[in-house]
């Protein structure tokens, strides 16, 4: 949930801090990650990967396809919206729903693994833990994250990191993706003083 | 949005957000064993019933309970308005009691709007469960989501309703909604049973039922509603179900994609056969099935946000 309008960026100082080229090549490494943590292997049961729309679904779709290739087995995908169990509802305007794509194989049992672009305050995970508790009971939850960016308001931690950035709250990251933004990179960039939440 | 009062005014893409969300809410919710969101926590919403009701009250309450919040039914009944509450004394003690959100069904046209105002200094909204003869907004809602559903989009799709359109608040919020998703509408019924100024409506008139069958995609049958006629409308129930009851051989003359609607309850026999009312491409179970994920949908846009406008 880290987009941002783009027209704010007229003023603001940009910087890339991801190309596509890395973008790529992060995938990648957090795929071969996921592989040696979780044993991904022909006797053990895959890990489920559920995207957090909008740009963690086309992500955990990325993961999935670069651990098949990777491991030759093929792991079930999807995405789980978190808009019904969101913490700010009160306080924002109506937000549409996105897609809940559950795999047929069902979560239950097995190692869920999030994936979202941008770590932030952990507000997005606390949701999708509830939406997950919703849809059934894995035998374990972990977090892959494109970018982590620090100033946690809850105790969650990630598993995957795919870069950790430092960043003040006055800033803020960009994850562009293909499949919404029509070209891959993560900008950071010196934002308002309007915060995230 | 801050009340749902009526169809008519609404834009499409108010419309088609309410729709999306109430697939959204289908599809979040499908196969699940716990039919329970927690987005509208510690909301409260009274449904206040001045005429009996059991899909539309029972669907609101379904769809409220079914996002958490606190649902209270209220029935001209058994409550003070028995003793002779008037209506707006009675919105205001359900407002001063807590209510976040009104849901109204009432004899009298025009009383939802009525209610808006008198509590226009509060933050309650209010839905319109049926007011009379004018409008039944999430029936509306409700049939649209179930024609998208089967027939994709509305746009260019030709839909019949017939038969009591005078005394149909049905009627009046589907011609309204579905001619706003580009639906091209056909009313059917004998002249009694049409309102005056119907010519003003942005459909087309036709008193031949037998006539419009083959080229539509859709119909509506209406229920005859005895309770609002004083007067003869028609000669006989058997006349009325020969002229414009929907037969299995009218049904017969229907495209073969084409499906049947009937916001209930159904007087079967009279506006539609049994056996119609059973076939495939009835869809009435699935209009019902519709409308508790419609209503969520009315709901959360109404009550999960507070004070930021809808963007």
């Amino acid at each position: 949930m880290a987009s941002r309008s783009r027209d704010a960026t007229d003023a603001a100082v940009e910087r890339e801090l991801l190309s596509a080229g890395d973008v790529a090549r992060t995938v990648a490494r957090m795929a071969h990650q996921v592989i040696e943590k979780t044993a991904v292997g022909a006797d053990t049961e895959p890990p489920v990967l559920l995207g957090i729309p909008t740009r963690g679904a086309p992500l955990a779709d990325r993961l999935a396809d670069r651990i098949s290739e990777f491991s030759g087995i093929s792991v079930p995908h999807g995405s789980i919206d978190i808009t019904l169990y969101r913490d700010d509802l009160r306080h924002r305007p109506t937000r549409p729903l996105e897609r809940t794509r559950m795999p047929e194989s069902g979560i239950d049992g097995k190692i869920v693994i999030l994936v979202d672009d941008v770590l932030f305050s952990g507000r997005s995970i606390r949701a999708a833990l509830d939406a997950l508790r919703d849809q059934g009971r894995p035998k374990a939850v972990q977090l892959a994250v494109l970018v982590d960016r620090g100033h946690r308001e809850l105790p969650i931690r990630a598993d995957y990191v795919g870069k950790n950035v430092p960043t003040s709250r006055a800033e803020d990251i960009s994850v562009l993706l293909t499949e919404v933004d029509g070209s891959d990179a993560v900008l950071l960039r010196a934002a308002r003083e309007e915060d995230q939440a | 949005m801050r009340h749902l009062l009526a169809a008519e005014g609404l834009d499409r893409d108010t419309i088609t957000e309410l729709l999306d969300t109430a697939d959204g809410l289908k599809q979040t919710l499908l196969g699940r064993e716990v039919r329970k969101l927690p987005t509208l926590r510690g909301r409260t919403v009274i449904t206040v019933f001045y005429e009996n009701s059991t899909r539309t009250r029972v669907s609101f309450e379904l769809a409220g309970k079914w996002m958490s919040a606190d649902v209270i039914n209220v029935s001209a009944g058994g409550s003070s308005v028995g003793k002779g509450e008037s209506l707006r004394d009675t919105a205001l003690t359900l407002t001063a009691a807590g209510a976040d959100c009104v849901i109204i069904r009432h004899p009298a046209s025009g009383a939802a709007q009525r209610l808006a105002h008198w509590l226009a200094d509060s933050p309650v909204a209010v839905v319109n469960a049926g007011d009379g003869m004018h409008e039944h907004p999430t029936q509306a809602l409700l049939d649209a989501a179930t024609l998208r559903e089967k027939l994709g989009s509305l746009d260019g799709r030709r839909i019949g309703i017939v038969g009591d359109v005078l005394h149909s608040r049905v009627a009046r919020s589907n011609v309204h909604l579905l001619t706003c998703l580009g639906a091209e509408v056909t009313v059917v019924a004998p002249p009694t049973l049409l309102p005056q100024g119907i010519e003003t409506w942005p459909v087309t008139v036709s008193h031949e039922i037998d006539a419009e069958l083959p080229s539509l995609d859709a119909v509506m049958m209406l229920r005859v509603q005895a309770e609002r006629m004083h007067g003869g409308f028609f000669p006989s129930a058997r006349e009325y179900a020969i002229g414009y009851g929907l037969s299995e051989a009218r049904a017969a003359l229907l495209p073969e994609h084409a499906v049947i609607l009937h916001p209930g309850p159904m007087l079967r026999g009279m506006e539609i056969a049994s056996r119609v009312a059973d076939a495939p491409n009835a869809l009435v179970t699935d209009q019902v099935a519709n409308g508790v994920h419609v209503r969520m949908a009315v709901l959360y846009h109404l009550l999960a946000s507070e004070g930021a406008e809808s963007a």
